[in-house]
């Protein structure tokens, strides 16, 4: 399987994610921001990182990049697209997810494990998950509160698009998990079409046990055996 | 062809939590500014734009906004202010 991996100036997480799909044996393509080519990838991933150093607002210049372009025409037409970090960020901007992340309520930048509750697997992602299992996965930004109108909240929980909550780890208490701040303690989302993903954490940091988790590769897993139901090449 | 400064402020919708605003409260009132009853934090954005007249510079930078300056789903925006620059220079 081949993972499309974009680079803008000031990504950070683009070489963990190529070694996260290299231990499946998947092959990573660097897609460079300023050329509108998807290298034939059968999956897009947007890694986390300070685009264009988080100009304006975090995410809002990626959305003028070639390379979105041609990753907007690829979501469009059911292609899947893993944004996590400042890849959920841009995805927000270019309005292929609804809301937006604001600064964490705390305005600390956060950088440790998290709990994350899966609340659907009717999603390529999380097809591999069970609903209310426990993931752990790092997160590590500043700007991560999402921030929606009620009505969007709604819809989304109404479509069974919030894929992952923020969770207590194992032996806290249900209550004050988020590390942001998030409404209703949103981490993750889908689009409408359930092809897109944005999330805040970093799954592509969580795929070794030395790391503390390997719950990231799930979601690999998960997108490896969706792609291979649609028929794509499998390694 | 002219040359119009415009001074566009952004602020944070009136529903938005604003934790660095209340932080900015926090510190005022810690510095003894007791009566400071609430701070949000918005951007200040400087333009020059090229236009024929005022008007024109002023609806394009409606565009600008509604563009890419705000972000609808957080943020409301102002033209604040819109002064002819550098007339004689863009005549010559």
């Amino acid at each position: 399987m081949r993972f499309g991996i974009a680079v803008f100036p000031g990504t950070w997480s683009d070489r963990d994610w190529a070694h996260a799909v290299s231990l499946d044996g998947h092959e990573a393509v660097m897609l460079w921001h300023k050329e509108a080519d998807l290298r034939g990838a059968d999956c897009v991933i947007l890694p986390g990182g300070f685009s264009y150093g988080d100009h304006l607002r975090c995410g809002a210049i990626a959305r003028f990049a070639p390379l979105m372009a041609v990753v907007a025409d690829f979501a469009r037409e059911g292609g899947l697209v893993l944004g996590s970090c400042n890849g959920f960020q841009i995805l927000c901007e270019a309005h292929l997810l609804p809301g937006a992340l604001l600064r964490n309520e705390s305005l600390e930048f956060r950088c440790q494990p998290q709990a994350l509750r899966v609340e659907t697997t009717a999603t390529p992602f999380t097809a591999g998950c069970a609903v209310g299992e426990l993931l752990s996965m790092p997160v590590a930004h500043g700007e991560g509160r999402y921030v929606a109108d009620v009505a969007t909240l709604d819809e989304l929980e109404a479509q069974d698009r919030v894929i992952f909550r923020y969770a207590p780890a194992r032996d806290q208490r249900a209550a004050g998990a988020s590390p942001n701040g998030s409404q209703r303690d949103i981490a993750g989302i889908v689009n409408g079409a359930r092809n897109v993903l944005g999330m805040m954490p970093h799954p592509e940091r969580a795929c070794e046990p030395l790391l503390g988790s390997s719950d990231g590769l799930r979601l690999i897993r998960s997108v490896v055996a969706a792609l291979d139901a649609r028929g794509a090449v499998a390694v | 062809m002219s040359v119009y400064a415009i001074d566009v402020v952004v602020r944070l919708k009136p529903v938005i939590n604003d934790p660095q605003g209340l932080s900015v409260r926090h510190g005022l009132r810690a510095l003894g500014f007791a009566e400071v009853r609430q701070a949000r934090v918005g951007k200040f954005i400087e333009l020059e734009v090229e236009a024929a007249s005022e008007s024109g510079a002023r609806e394009r930078v409606v565009e600008m906004c509604e563009e890419l300056l705000r972000n609808p789903v957080i943020e409301d925006y102002s033209i604040e202010a819109a002064r002819a620059v550098d007339e004689a220079a863009a005549a010559s």
